[in-house]
């Protein structure tokens, strides 16, 4: 290789690895920004804002559904598996809400530990299979 | 040292004429397999047990998201060869890449606001994945606005090629934003290592659908080049026998 093009080559590759690290440091300071949500152990740890416009997510905990009979208001608790935040929301659910399945709901903090939701998304998980097997594998008990 | 094939690649009619021949069985063969994919996994694919037919979107969103990442490895390795070997094809390839990466990215974002809206129950949501989609897509233009924006063309082409070189470090953040962070969008479902979450009779025409998206994008980067190439070469005896019909 001629030398010449040798240099080029070597700040080509000083461009890419000074910039990543500069990036990759800013991404890694701001992580706590980047995330969208709260699980619920960090709200149980306090380590959520009160008072203030945030996001919690987590699965639907089974059986916690409460609809009610005069409104569109439904109360239902959402889990990380290590804590527990309960949910008060009023408004129309996306199709893919329901008991075991993930969700992030935004809104605040009450001081009684209660998650007043103004908006509550579906998230769907990684999992893509047909109903049959989705029935055989329920059957099984290994529905995941 | 067989440097010959490398610096076959710089000659304008030699890369005209090879990407003609390519062109010649691609095309037809990109245009089988996208229609075979499209009509096997829309009609006959199995429907998900969880979200009914709306799954269906995935066999455009996924294939045109994973190319949009790959074409931009394609744009910055161009504009690297081109800053080092000062090679006038590779300075025309990034160019050509940066519209068609635009495009797909786009369309990744629309395919999936569409989708999100009947899942997620909402278009967009500020998560590390979309986000960084965006900035992948400002990058596409950014790379194409600043070769136009500059009148020497010499310069336009290194500034463009930095650009480019700066902005690979976005890639592996958005491949890996849905790890790294709590994000709405969910985990790959097809892992290079592990086990993929999909079932086998979803995944066959998805994984057809994502190999036609690359043979399209060969196809659109092969017709992008020749065009360019016809374009910036003119004045040359080669072009005016080629448009002349002269051989």
């Amino acid at each position: 290789m001629h030398p010449k093009r040798k240099k080029r080559l070597w700040l080509v590759i000083g461009v890419v690895i000074f910039s990543s690290a500069g990036i990759g440091l800013i991404a890694y300071g701001l992580s706590g920004n980047i995330n969208l949500f709260y699980p619920p152990a960090e709200v149980a740890a306090g380590k959520a804002p009160h008072g203030q416009s945030i996001r919690v997510g987590g699965m639907v905990v089974e059986g916690s559904i409460q609809r009610s009979t005069s409104s569109l208001e439904v109360r239902f608790e959402v889990t990380d598996y290590a804590a527990v935040v309960p949910v008060i929301y009023s408004g129309i659910l996306p199709d893919l809400f329901d008991e075991g399945q993930g969700v992030v709901a935004a809104g605040m903090l009450t001081e009684q530990g209660l998650f007043q939701a103004t908006e509550v998304l579906a998230k769907h998980d990684e999992n893509y299979m047909p109903p049959e097997v989705a029935d055989a594998l329920e059957k099984a008990g290994k529905l995941p | 040292m067989a440097w010959t094939w490398f610096h076959r690649l710089g000659s304008p009619p030699w890369i005209y004429h090879f990407a003609g021949r390519v062109l010649r069985y691609l095309l037809p063969l990109t245009l089988l397999m996208l229609c075979v994919g499209a009509v096997w996994g829309l009609a006959f694919a199995p429907p998900d047990f969880r979200q009914g037919n709306s799954y269906r979107i995935i066999y455009i969103h996924v294939p045109v998201s994973v190319v949009a990442l790959a074409g931009y490895y394609v744009m910055a390795i161009a504009g690297a060869v081109s800053l080092i070997w000062r090679m006038k094809v590779a300075d025309l390839m990034m160019r050509v890449a940066a519209p068609i990466g635009a495009g797909l990215t786009l369309l990744a974002l629309v395919t999936g606001a569409v989708w999100g809206k009947p899942t997620w129950g909402t278009w967009w949501v500020w998560d590390a994945r979309i986000t960084s989609m965006v900035i992948l897509l400002f990058l596409y233009i950014g790379v194409y606005a600043l070769y136009e924006a500059y009148d020497n063309k010499t310069l336009a082409a290194k500034a463009c090629a930095i650009l480019s070189l700066v902005g690979t470090v976005n890639i592996p953040i958005i491949y890996k934003s849905v790890d790294w962070w709590y994000s709405l969008h969910q985990p790959a479902s097809i892992k290079f290592t592990g086990g993929t979450t999909i079932d086998p009779s979803m995944l066959y025409p998805l994984l057809l659908m994502i190999s036609a998206v690359y043979a399209l994008y060969v196809c659109l980067l092969l017709l992008g080049l020749r065009a360019g190439l016809i374009d910036s070469e003119s004045t040359t005896n080669w072009v005016k026998r080629e448009v002349l019909g002269e051989h």
